[in-house]
């Protein structure tokens, strides 16, 4: 084991930081959706660490199904977020606070 | 045997200064490229440096011989989801700056700032308080075994103990693709409507 595990715990503990400032700062609806997968990223990386730490592999497989589930939520994000724009062009969250057509 | 599962079989000084050399540069990449998706203005600019993070995290997974999810991660993260989000930037073109006129919320950025600082740090106290050992085995397999590739220890667990939410993924993805047409789909036009695009026309003559 040559790189001890708290050093990666703490690289995704920034990482997850990073992720939630950008989600809180960004007004644009796309920017906000990269940074929710830098999070989801950090948690990857959390994952796989204590799967080496632990030798046990199943936090490599849970890892397996937060991909397919982020992929999941891409698709269907992005899809309404082109419904969205098709309505209205505006490029913000700000834009759509009111629910309405 | 992957090298990385060798040189982890047959720890030398060699090898341990390359984990260290390999852990610094994947977090270099990660943290330019996570600072570049929150900092730069032009969406396109946010997701190419998105595809550097990912990459930073592959090299992660690498030098934690978690071979099978490293090419995972750049097939489906960099090589599928960004082109997505590309994509959309593009059909939509919102490939423009940020509008930076009138702020909604006056002082929005040092609050955002000031949480995001509070969620890293609730993260590493909760890294401190927590029991996260309790010394009990695994009910998975083993992550590490001699001679074993990575890919068959994963294959085995996921077709095996993990079987039932495997082929629960795979309806979410239908479900998914449906939702994806059904959202992206241009409405009905009834009879006679004419598009936005039609009146202008019409009211131009």
């Amino acid at each position: 084991m040559s790189v001890p595990s708290a050093w990666y715990l703490v690289l995704a503990a920034v990482l997850f930081g990073l992720g939630s400032t950008g989600l809180l700062l960004r007004r644009n609806v796309l920017v906000m959706f990269m940074c929710i997968e830098l999070m989801l990223n950090a948690v990857n990386l959390t994952f796989v660490t204590f799967s080496r730490t632990l030798n046990d592999i199943g936090g490599q497989a849970a890892v397996f199904f937060v991909l397919v589930v982020a992929a999941a939520e891409v698709v269907v994000g992005l899809g309404i977020i082109v419904a969205i724009f098709r309505r209205r062009s505006g490029a913000t969250a700000d834009d759509v606070h009111i629910l309405k057509g | 045997m992957s090298p990385a599962l060798l040189a982890a079989a047959t720890p030398t000084v060699h090898g341990h200064a390359a984990g260290w050399i390999v852990f610094l540069i994947g977090a270099g990449l990660i943290l330019a490229g996570a600072l570049g998706v929150i900092m730069l203005r032009n969406p396109v600019h946010c997701a190419l440096f998105l595809v550097i993070t990912l990459f930073g995290v592959a090299l992660e997974f690498i030098n934690e011989l978690a071979d099978f999810l490293a090419v995972v991660q750049i097939i489906v993260y960099a090589g599928a989801i960004v082109i997505l989000f590309l994509f959309v930037i593009m059909f939509l073109g919102v490939d423009k700056k940020e509008t930076v006129g009138k702020e909604p919320f006056r002082g929005q950025k040092p609050v955002a700032i000031a949480l995001g600082l509070v969620s890293f740090i609730l993260v590493m106290v909760l890294s401190q308080v927590g029991n996260w050992t309790t010394g009990a085995h695994g009910t998975s397999g083993p992550a590490r075994h001699h001679g074993v590739e990575n890919v068959q220890l994963l294959g085995q667990e996921i077709y095996t103990r993990y079987l039932l939410p495997f082929e629960m993924t795979s309806a979410l993805l239908v479900i998914a693709i449906v939702a994806a047409v059904v959202l992206a789909r241009r409405p009905h036009r009834s009879a006679g409507e004419m598009t936005k695009a039609e009146q202008e026309e019409v009211t131009s003559r």
